[in-house]
């Protein structure tokens, strides 16, 4: 049986464990009506036409984990960002951790999907939100709605910001020989509220794993949302995530996201801006090695004027590895005053690895600035030179070339703690020996 | 401590340097003069060890050794600097911190442990006030968005933090105004002692009156034309280029 057939009969097993009452229920069952007609991508749709998922849907994976797992924190410490006190929210092959988590119901609310969607207090809100700005139509985002039941659950309401960071971790321990994942999550944050996040999936085993996130993000008027994706997970680890914002007026919302590990890993980010004067920013660092691929698609609508989108993403491929890079920008045609920016810079350290990027651009304004550019290229000779010339050895001055081309992405990252994890990890990426500290 | 026989490089099938031949001992200060297009800058590079001016006949050595085969870097931990003319930038890379990854590796590849944090900073205070640099400068990225003076200045303090044996100062004057030139001229002079040389690469006379040559070279198609003591520089500023150029035909 192929992994699309298991997954609609599997739907019958889930729904024993569900409430098939309550009216997010309609939505599953839509949903996965959806998923049976479209089906996974295939590399005919341009969406998908560099990332193939054929291989993935040959594995048998195990569509819910038998059992619950158990993990000690000190074995899985430095996943966390550990160096500062955050809000933990962690799930173990899909099961939520109350014992690695720390939630919050204090003036804000940062806990479980599986609470949310099913107590009474939180209906309205989630009447109001649940699966409202994820598509309906495409096909990976649909098949998570279908199976939606656990994830993380933030709210924040109007003036508010939690005392820290929240941290939202997905454990894969390997005791299934290959497991399916679909977290599910949803962030609201109200007018004039905050809140910084960090996501990342974590397999502790060399089982494959698959991953298949949607994220609802909404940005209430003038909103401010950081939100940071680590992927450096291991090498048998793939990931699908699909993130969808919605943002008011005046709203600001930042996605970061650092690819430095898995197997394979789609990023679907997409920003609707319903509002004025806001600004949205993608930004992201893409290193990769080895046979990984890492494919980032992300699509801008700018829907009314006034507003501003900025797009920064460095990629350095090695050995085999291949990247994507799609930018989408759709300007409306009342959208007039857009400034929307668009940069892809990207290295090839290997004559075998491989980048296909692509802006492309729907602008129905005339009254808008929008730039992109990309390039791709090699070290610059002249700068190795004068480097070696200082006495920086050839092999350490590539690294630190590279780490510097990567590392001005990281300005924008507003917890100092991350940006130093993420300037380490990026710095052991490359194999530099920093003769300095970060 | 440097010597150079019968040097002939190329790039791309160009030959530019056509049979230097160059003896500098320590303690001493040469300059390399000549018209735009003699082979200066290439000259340069070749001590520095450019890999992309190939070497196709004679020697370069360096207190005896052979400098060929020998990387840029390694040439860099024998003691060779070489000031460019156009520093290149480095976003991303702070000026301190990339002196210190120079001289933790120069020091690694001499046997030494790295220097410890607050000898470090005691070193950057001590040269950036010998160049009148502003501590805030050292904190920003390489040369990115730096002034072309800033850029020289920068470079003759990197200069003073790894003390090399041998220093090439390519060009160095251009792009400096008057005041900007005395400093870095001041620098130098006050880096400058019986144990390591120096080679003044300029097109003018200018930067000679500050850093005082004891001999002058004059470069012209790839070949040393004319050697001579300081006053040889007058005698160019004066009459220019050309009545070396036609003795040179002769």
């Amino acid at each position: 049986m192929d992994l699309k057939d298991k997954l609609i009969s599997s739907f019958m097993a889930f729904e024993d464990n569900v409430d098939v009452e309550h009216p997010v229920h309609d939505v599953r069952m839509e949903a996965i009506k959806n998923f049976e007609a479209k089906g996974f991508p295939s590399k005919k749709e341009e969406a998908w036409k560099y990332t193939s998922l054929n291989s993935l849907q040959k594995v048998d994976f195990s569509i819910f984990p038998k059992q619950e797992n158990a993990l000690e924190y000190k074995d899985v410490k430095r996943y966390f960002l550990h160096e500062i006190d955050t809000y933990k929210i962690v799930f173990i092959d899909g099961i939520y951790s109350s014992y690695l988590s720390e939630t919050t119901h204090d003036g804000v609310d940062i806990c479980l999907m599986s609470s949310a969607l099913t107590k009474p207090m939180y209906k309205q809100i989630i009447d109001v939100y649940f699966n409202k700005v994820a598509s309906k139509d495409e096909s990976l985002t649909t098949l998570n709605t279908a199976f939606s039941r656990e994830g993380a659950y933030i709210y924040i309401p109007k003036n508010k910001m939690p005392k820290k960071p929240v941290e939202i971790l997905n454990f894969a321990t390997g005791n299934e020989a290959s497991l399916l994942l679909q977290p599910r999550n949803l962030v609201i944050v109200e007018e004039n509220a905050e809140v910084q996040i960090i996501e990342r999936h974590q397999s502790l085993t060399s089982n494959e794993i698959l991953t298949n996130s949607v994220t609802e993000i909404f940005a209430a008027e003038s909103a401010i949302v950081d939100y940071y994706k680590i992927q450096n997970d291991a090498g048998t680890a793939s990931l699908i995530d699909n993130t969808y914002i919605n943002q008011k007026t005046k709203s600001h919302v930042k996605v970061h996201t650092f690819s430095f590990g898995g197997k394979l890993t789609r990023n679907n980010l997409n920003f609707y801006q319903n509002g004025e004067y806001m600004d949205s920013t993608m930004k992201g660092v893409t290193i990769l090695g080895e046979k990984q691929h890492v494919d980032h698609h992300t699509l801008v609508h700018h829907i009314e004027p006034n507003c501003e989108s900025h797009q920064d993403y460095k990629g350095i491929y090695g050995e085999n590895s291949t990247g994507v890079f799609n930018g989408k920008i759709i300007v409306d045609k009342i959208a007039q005053k857009t400034n929307a920016f668009q940069q892809n810079n990207n290295i090839l350290v290997s004559d075998k690895a491989t980048i296909n990027t692509k802006p492309q651009l729907e602008i129905f304004a005339d009254d808008v600035k929008c730039s992109h550019g990309c390039t791709i290229g090699q070290l610059d000779e002249d700068a190795l030179f004068y480097m070696q010339s200082r006495g920086i050895p050839k092999k350490e001055a590539r690294a630190l070339l590279m780490y510097a081309f990567a590392n001005n992405v990281l300005e924008s990252v507003r917890i100092p703690e991350l940006k130093t994890r993420i300037n380490k990890l990026i710095a052991k990426k490359l194999g530099v020996n920093l003769g300095f500290d970060l | 401590m440097l010597k150079i026989t019968d040097l002939h490089a190329q790039v791309e099938d160009k030959e530019i340097l056509r049979g230097i031949n160059l003896n500098v001992k320590a303690g001493e200060v040469h300059a390399i003069m000549g018209p735009n297009g003699s082979g200066k800058s290439t000259l340069a590079a070749v001590i520095a060890g450019k890999e992309e001016f190939e070497v196709t006949k004679g020697s370069v050595e360096l207190n005896g050794e052979d400098l060929e085969d020998i990387s840029p870097e390694e040439r860099a931990h024998k003691g060779v600097f070489l000031s460019f003319q156009y520093p290149v930038e480095i976003p991303g890379v702070s000026v301190t911190n990339f002196m210190k990854t120079a001289i933790n590796e120069s020091r690694k590849a001499n046997g030494l442990e790295d220097m410890p944090a607050n000898q470090m900073l005691k070193l950057i205070r001590e040269k950036s006030e010998l160049l009148d640099i502003d501590r805030k400068f050292l904190s920003r990225s390489l040369n990115e968005g730096f002034s072309g003076g800033e850029k020289k200045r920068n470079e003759i303090f990197q200069m003073a933090m790894l003390e090399p044996k041998l220093a090439i100062l390519d060009e160095t004057d251009s792009g400096l105004d008057i005041d900007a030139l005395r400093i870095v001229a001041n620098g130098v002079n006050k880096l400058k002692s019986k144990d390591n040389a120096v080679i003044v690469i300029t097109h003018y006379q200018r930067l000679l009156e500050y850093i005082v040559p004891d001999f002058v070279h004059v470069l012209h198609n790839g070949r040393i034309v004319k050697s001579g003591g300081k006053e040889l520089a007058m005698e160019l500023e004066e009459k220019g280029y050309d009545w070396i150029k036609n003795e040179a035909v002769v």
